[in-house]
């Protein structure tokens, strides 16, 4: 196995990033772990997990052709990583409105003070650039229950941010 | 009694259809009660089809009256089940006994309804709705050789099926 790294790639969109990518880390030796990657902003984003029994330089080496290719900055930070090990999450926050200056802040920041860990965020702009609206979707485990959480954003809802919190219950069968 | 070894993907025994049961008999009563003890004895089962643990079979157990403010049956043997009607969906969260560590987010009718026969062959009728209705979908599944992997939605699909079944509107004071 060796050591895990996080690499972390951003460039312009263009067809092939992912497959180019895994391909050299794959020719390299490299084993991939849990991945996100998406499209931000016409923007390609990877955030990678992969152990190798390189180096930290060796791995960048080793991606250096694609990215050069690709037009991609990269980094590569040796972490302590470990799969089978997820956290589940038992509550789900959507959050939506108006885009306005500070709702990201102001929102985890509630959340965070009433005991929200968050496992996952995903936040959109959609709307018109004339009426933006601001989407967030947030996975995360509720320590001090999930009427804390609503209570945290009730004064957001009363601004006009409509929100829904909603737990989890995973099924297990 | 005894707790049974449960299989886990890619097991090909997993994605075979199993056959419908014939005999009710002491047997196959004595293996409904290894299968129930065998999902009682998994962190949090509430539901466990006999392919799990290898018989080929469609049985299985569902029993969600742990879990608070659900409207269930209390613990369900299902032989033979059949759903006759689904009604609505709902994303929900899914793990699976077959499948350590991961749990996805699919499609479920929020009201079924469902003919069943019991460990001695009586036939019932139920009908079922929310959490109770996920487990028994998920189980039924499992006898046409499907696991929730096969069904799998996107985190980013949830937002506009998730107003299917959204709370009602924030009270305005508070
Ligand atoms: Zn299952």
């Amino acid at each position: 196995m060796g050591q895990w790294y996080m690499l972390t790639l951003v460039g312009k969109d263009k067809p092939g990033i992912v497959a180019r990518v895994s391909k050299a880390l794959y020719e390299g030796g490299c084993n991939l772990g849990e991945a996100s990657m998406f499209r931000l902003g016409g923007n390609f984003t990877i955030m990678l997990m992969a152990t190798s029994s390189k180096s930290a330089a060796e791995v960048d080496a080793l991606l250096a052709p694609v990215c050069a290719e690709l037009d991609l900055r990269r980094h590569v930070d040796p972490i302590e990583g470990k799969l089978h090990n997820h956290v589940e999450p038992n509550v789900s926050v959507t959050l939506f409105g108006a885009d306005r200056a500070g709702i990201v802040a102001k929102a985890t920041g509630a959340l965070a003070a009433a005991g929200l860990n968050i496992l996952h965020l995903e936040s959109d702009v959609g709307g018109t650039e004339a009426e933006p609206i601001y989407i967030m979707q947030i996975e995360g485990v509720a320590y001090q229950g999930i009427e804390a959480l609503r209570a945290a954003l009730a004064e957001m809802a009363r601004e006009g941010i409509t929100i829904h919190v909603a737990p989890i219950d995973t099924l297990i069968g | 009694m005894a707790i049974q070894p449960i299989l886990h993907y890619p097991d090909p025994r997993l994605a075979e259809v199993c056959a419908p049961v014939e005999r009710f008999d002491d047997e196959l009563r004595s293996f409904i009660a290894d299968l129930e003890e065998t999902m009682r004895a998994g962190p949090g089962g509430v539901g466990i089809a006999a392919p799990q643990v290898g018989r080929l079979i469609r049985v299985s157990v569902v029993d969600v009256s742990s879990k608070p403010d659900v409207k269930h049956h209390g613990r369900v043997v299902l032989v033979n089940p059949e759903i006759l009607e689904w009604d609505g969906f709902a994303v929900g969260r899914e793990g699976c006994m077959s499948v350590p560590d991961y749990t996805g987010n699919v499609i479920r009718a929020e009201r079924i309804r469902l003919t069943a026969q019991d460990e001695t062959g009586a036939a019932h009728e139920y009908a079922m709705e929310g959490y109770e209705a996920r487990a028994v979908q998920h189980e039924i599944d499992h006898l046409d050789g499907l696991l929730f992997l096969d069904r799998l939605v996107s985190r980013r699909n949830d937002l506009f099926r998730r107003k299917v079944y959204q709370e009602p509107k924030a009270p305005k004071k508070d």
